[in-house]
């Protein structure tokens, strides 16, 4: 009798045992297999391209790639190409992100009150958002295309003579183009964010300021965007961000040309890696867009912080 | 003066007038409504161009000016583009590539965020933020490193090495939206059941998972559209013909079809279906995974 108790309690107490032992594992446990994946997949990779960009890379199986300090980066700040694809780079944000958030607001704004169909034109707005870069960029090579491109047409029928205007063969009409497609396809994301933004707002505040007769222009000032202001910045922040990561529309309507003039940063990169082999060099231009995107993010996020 | 000729000579006034104008409902809604159909149209018109063109023959494709509706519409196109020209293989292979990805993620991340949702333990903020990091960290900036990694490990043309990769890109963002879900189930259930004697896992499957669709449905479905959508590391990565993916199919097929621009549109369209389907079967959850970012 007293034999069994004693083995109840000892099994009962190594039961516990495992069980408490289980319970300190079991969180590591089952975060385990989707860090290992972030770990080897990410993360390395984020460590490997600094490294590999202090090297000059030798492709051959088996070569020793010898290590070259910072002559990456210092051939990168004196390449004229670096220079126009930096340019680029920071035009295209400026051009793409003010007008995507500023249409988006305006959208979302109409669509915020009861209208006939508004989900259907909400869904509308936002069809470009989930379409694959790659089909909108063709399309749009297509209709600028200066030969049977739908908008030399239009140009044509409406000017009466015949309008043949290389939009892809120049600079700026290149650079235009590919402006106006990352607009154009980023209006229904800004448009789905600042939507539920608006669903948020203080509509007690609004009303109070309505009834003690400020203008809708003050309210607007006043009480809607300052309510707004997180959204405007978490906006503003992943717009920029997207920006630096501008890549399958001009690699595939102008990769980068002509003579490099359309090239951003990670079109430059992919070009030296992919089609020169010049991976260190590639990984040098990828690491200084890495730094700088990480940089811009750990900023903003301090500001926004900071503004409670 | 009488107050009613006071309030006559207001109503006459130009600011009063335009004031009423404006209050007018009716005439509000109408612009709001032309402003809005403006913005669909400009949308949508690509699109419709897209549609017709496919639909027309090689001939009315190349006059000049273009034609807007084509005057006799063929599917030529996407039978030729779905049989001779391998659109088929490429869409099979998407959807392998798409629905691997969903699964791995679903697994790993629901494994992962519960770790993070409901476990006390030494470096769980660390852990996370790291997680987190990599989100300011676009994916199209590590093609290099990942495409040596893959040469590494022998996964380069393979489509297996294109779902690994997806998933690890998609862990941090699903990761980040189920911790916020899981961690706002009530504990007392959850305690409850461990009473009851059910495992930890147990309790995941049958209490946290059933009540967390909406959260797994949004991963899910962003998952799949950033998978099908994907075409730098496929493009990169993918050197046979039979393992091509819809997107790098796409961008291939013009430089090996010259002029080929029906043929092309048509399987354009067959590319751009499965996501607007599943985004109008799935609105609201696309809506609930965009804008999580900017509340959470």
């Amino acid at each position: 009798m007293a034999v069994e108790e004693f083995n109840m309690q000892h099994t009962t107490l190594y039961r516990k045992k495992v069980s408490l032992n289980m319970r300190h594992l079991f969180p590591y446990l089952i975060i385990l297999p989707g860090l290992i994946f972030y770990l080897l997949f990410t993360v390395y990779p984020i460590y490997s391209q600094f490294q590999i960009s202090f090297l000059h890379w030798v492709v051959t199986p088996g070569a020793v790639s010898p290590f070259v300090g910072l002559a990456n980066y210092i051939q990168a700040f004196h390449d004229p190409v670096v220079l126009v694809a930096a340019r680029n780079t920071a035009l295209y944000i400026i051009a793409t992100v003010p007008p995507q958030m500023i249409l988006g607001m305006i959208a979302a704004y109409l669509l915020v009150t009861k209208i006939p169909g508004a989900a259907i034109w909400r869904a509308a707005i936002f069809l470009p958002v989930i379409t694959s870069w790659v089909v909108v960029s063709y399309l749009f090579s297509y209709l600028f295309n200066s030969q049977e491109g739908l908008v030399n047409g239009a140009l044509s029928v409406l000017l009466h003579k015949d309008i043949v205007i290389p939009w892809l063969q120049d600079t700026w009409t290149a650079n235009g183009v590919i402006w106006l497609l990352a607009v154009w396809k980023g209006i229904g994301w800004s448009m789905v964010v600042f939507l539920a933004a608006f669903m948020n707002l203080p509509k007690d505040q609004i009303e109070s300021a309505r009834v003690d007769g400020a203008s809708s222009l003050r309210v607007w000032w006043h009480v809607i965007l300052p309510s707004l202001r997180p959204v405007i910045t978490f906006v503003f922040v992943m717009l920029v961000i997207g920006g630096t990561q501008a890549f399958i529309s001009i690699f595939l309507m102008t990769q980068g040309g002509p003579a490099n003039s359309t090239q951003v940063m990670l079109t430059y990169s992919y070009q030296q890696a992919f089609v020169f082999f010049n991976f260190s060099y590639a990984a040098a231009i990828a690491s200084i867009m890495a730094v700088l995107t990480f940089g811009l993010s750990v900023l903003f996020i301090r500001v926004l912080r900071e503004r409670g | 003066m009488s107050v009613l000729e006071a309030i006559a000579q207001q109503r006459q006034s130009a600011k009063y007038r335009i004031f009423q104008i404006i209050k007018n409902w009716k005439i509000d809604i109408s612009i709001r409504m032309l402003i809005i159909l403006l913005f669909m149209a400009i949308s949508i018109f690509p699109f419709f161009y897209m549609l017709s063109l496919s639909f027309q023959p090689v001939g009315d494709i190349l006059t000049f000016p273009p034609v807007l509706i084509p005057n006799k519409p063929t599917a030529v196109n996407y039978i030729q583009a779905w049989q001779e020209n391998d659109f088929a293989t490429y869409f099979i292979n998407s959807m392998i590539v798409s629905f691997g990805t969903v699964i791995g993620t679903l697994i790993f991340s629901v494994l992962t965020a519960y770790g993070f949702a409901r476990y006390k333990f030494r470096g769980r903020e660390f852990l996370f933020y790291l997680f987190l990091a990599s989100l300011v960290v676009p994916g199209i900036l590590l093609v290099i490193p990942q495409y040596l990694l893959m040469k590494d490990f022998g996964l380069l043309n393979s489509r297996r090495g294109l779902v690994l990769l997806y998933i690890s890109s998609n862990l941090a963002f699903s990761i980040f939206l189920l911790r916020s879900f899981f961690e706002s189930v009530p504990k007392e259930l959850e305690e409850a059941m461990r009473m009851d004697g059910v495992s930890e896992l147990g309790i995941l499957v049958r209490l946290i998972l059933p009540l967390s669709m909406s959260s797994l449905a949004t991963v899910a479905i962003f998952t799949f559209n950033g998978a099908w959508d994907e075409f730098v590391l496929a493009y990169t990565m993918i050197t046979s013909a039979g393992k091509r993916t819809l997107p790098m199919g796409l961008a291939l097929f013009l430089g090996e079809h010259t002029l080929a621009w029906g043929q092309f549109f048509a399987a354009s369209v067959i590319a751009t279906l499965p996501i607007v389907l599943v985004f109008i079967v799935s609105q609201k959850w696309f809506q609930q995974g965009i804008s999580i970012g900017a509340f959470k």
